[in-house]
């Protein structure tokens, strides 16, 4: 414990002078290197808290009902892009917002990041980047476990897999960039209220477990969902992986989805900026 | 070159939009305070000299500071909590935006070159915020890595710092495993991990039980030995005053006194300083000031001081002065001639 004796020596041998300068680039890549090695310490917590709302789900909607004869004819092939959907967007908020709230409310620990030799954009980029992959594993762990748990499903097909990958990499982008917005504009005590207020009625309206186009039956229901990013993704999804279900135009979906991206991007690094300089 | 250089420096905080937050507070039941203007900059600690004289209540943290800091330099910034010391460090590592005035590390702006900035310092922060996800070698790697330095150079480096501030045998253990010092002691390899030319420590010593605290300096002295440019804030006297080439002494925003601790203390009010609490304060002072041996004597609320040249052989006729006007003594206490003396005459209080 006595550090005195220790310093008898130089603190410091290495030869005086600033540290060699960082290109950006790298400096992106040590960031989300250290994203990495912290989800991949929790892998299994993350994957169970993520993937654990939507595979319940799948069980009791994909699985049981169907087998009790509840539910009966397309209702597995309208779920499962659904899921999908739901994995994705509810792994990318989580996995930026959470974090955020956590670092800027109390533990201040990302200042170590901030005083990194990088433009700050660049920091709060990586962090939506990473939101981004964990959404994508998060997704990537759900499709094959729910396609084991409901068995066959009608209509499936795998032959759009580059439009299902585009359509992953712009929802996640999308609600990652919502992540970093929520996670430093709410205040930590407010945390639960995200999860009431938006992320449950961002799922339960976001045509994840019915196709748009059935809310015919309710049309002023049908039309204020589309306030909702999470409708895009289900319904692209749907688009991608059951085409044979109704579902919206890809372009249409693949527009908006752009737009909210960009929007959900501005907004998220405008209120990390503020959060991150005083 | 100057190290640092602060031109009218100013900084001033929005008004807290203090009765809706209340409000809020209530409702949802959270301690009242929460959420400051700004994290970084510790909304605690910023004065709030504008909230009386302000209309608007901003809170006006940092006036108009002038400093330059030389390179090598050991620089103390001393002031009591709410003086702007943590603006002032918060805006010289570019983690504050300042509302006018410019500052300058080695040349670069801190407003508009930040990368340049960040790439020269070196930051301890006032309470240790190691990344707790990550264990303890790996804090000083990736931290490394973050300055782009490849692990196999960061490795050596980092094992040796760990080494030399005590604690090495910690370097796979996990931040939350070590005690408040060790902890801080982190903190400072991390500062010194990428090699910075300029060092800020933000209040280092605060919480540290003594053993630490003197370890601590002798790592500061040995920095300085490499003439890296230091800068400390602080509030304790005998610190700054053992540590540092010069020292500002800030209060509610302003330099109030910039000089060597030896110059300082010559600049402070003759005599020993003798601080009387009193009963009430409505003390006459023309008895006391006409006293023999009495310097000076001046009061503040029901505190009574006395600048003597006899030390403390001015007290028992000054208690019976006092004591004839019906005021009782509830406390005294003695300070030789010290920067507290010249803290407590330039700015009417104690620092702690």
């Amino acid at each position: 414990m006595n550090a005195t004796a220790a310093v008898s020596s130089s603190v410091v041998s290495a030869p005086r002078g600033s540290a060699p300068s960082a290109s950006a680039l790298s400096v992106f890549f040590a960031l989300l290197r250290r994203d990495v090695r912290v989800a991949r310490k929790e892998i299994w917590f993350f994957l169970v808290r993520t993937t654990m709302q939507p595979l319940l789900f799948v069980i009791v909607f994909g699985y049981l009902l169907p087998k009790m004869r509840f539910v009966v004819g397309d209702f597995q092939s309208a779920l499962l892009p659904g899921i999908l959907a739901v994995s994705l967007s509810l792994s990318a908020i989580q996995s930026v917002a959470l974090p955020m709230v956590q670092d800027f409310g109390w533990t201040k620990e990302i200042e170590d990041r901030l005083l990194a030799p990088v433009p700050t954009r660049l920091i709060a980029a990586e962090k939506i980047v990473a939101g981004m992959i964990q959404g994508l594993i998060a997704s990537a762990f759900v499709l094959p476990v729910a396609r084991l748990i409901m068995g066959p499903i009608a209509g499936l097909t795998l032959s759009h897999f580059g439009v299902v990958i585009g359509l992953a990499l712009l929802g996640s982008l999308a609600f990652s960039s919502l992540g970093m917005w929520l996670g430093t504009a709410i205040a930590p005590q407010q945390i639960g209220l995200m999860f009431s207020v938006i992320i449950a009625p961002m799922i339960f309206f976001g045509c994840a477990y019915y196709p748009w186009r059935s809310l015919d039956v309710v049309p002023a229901i049908k039309y204020l969902v589309l306030v909702n990013p999470m409708v895009y993704v289900s319904e692209g999804m749907r688009g991608a992986l059951t085409p044979s279900m109704p579902h919206m135009s890809l372009i249409v979906v693949s527009l908006a989805l752009v737009l909210i991206a960009a929007g959900f991007w501005v907004l998220g690094m405008r209120s990390f900026f503020k959060r991150a300089i005083g | 070159m100057a190290a640092i250089e602060t031109h009218a420096l100013r900084k001033v905080y929005p008004a807290p939009p203090a009765p809706k937050r209340r409000r809020r507070a209530g409702a949802s039941g959270a301690p009242a305070g929460q959420g400051g203007p700004s994290f970084g900059a510790n909304g605690g600690s910023a004065s709030q000299v504008g909230a009386a004289g302000n209309p608007r209540g901003e809170i006006v943290a940092l006036k108009a500071l002038d400093l330059e800091i030389r390179d090598g330099e050991f620089f103390g910034l001393l002031g009591p909590n709410g003086a702007g010391k943590t603006t002032t460090i918060g805006i010289l590592t570019t983690r504050v935006r300042p509302t006018s005035g410019k500052a300058l590390i080695g040349g670069a702006d801190v407003a508009t070159q930040a990368v340049q900035v960040r790439q020269r310092i070196g930051v301890v922060p006032q309470r240790p915020n190691p990344d707790r996800s990550l264990n303890v070698i790996e804090n000083l790697l990736f931290h490394a890595a973050y300055f782009g330095i490849p692990t196999s150079k960061s490795r050596p480096r980092a094992l040796a710092l760990l080494e030399q501030l005590g604690i090495a045998d910690k370097a796979s253990a996990k931040v939350d495993e070590m005690s408040g010092g060790q902890q801080q002691r982190l903190m400072i390899a991390r500062a010194l991990i990428h090699e910075p030319q300029v060092i800020f420590l933000d209040e280092p010593t605060v919480g540290l039980d003594p053993q630490t605290r003197l370890a601590l300096w002798d790592i500061l002295r040995e920095l300085h030995a490499e003439r890296r440019t230091i800068v400390m804030t602080t509030h304790y006297m005998d610190e700054a005053d053992k540590l540092c080439d010069r020292i500002a002494i800030v209060d509610r925003g302003e330099l109030l006194e910039l000089d060597t601790p030896a110059a300082l203390k010559e600049r402070a009010p003759g005599g020993t300083m003798i601080e009387i609490a009193l009963s009430g304060d409505a003390v006459q002072l023309d008895p006391i000031r006409a006293e023999p041996g009495v310097l000076r004597a001046e009061s503040a609320g029901s505190v009574l001081r006395v600048y003597s040249d006899r030390g403390g052989r001015v007290i028992s006729p000054v208690i019976q002065l006092v004591e004839d006007q019906g005021l009782h003594v509830a406390n005294i206490s003695l300070t030789e001639p010290s920067l507290e003396t010249l803290f407590v005459a330039r700015t009417g209080r104690k620092l702690d």
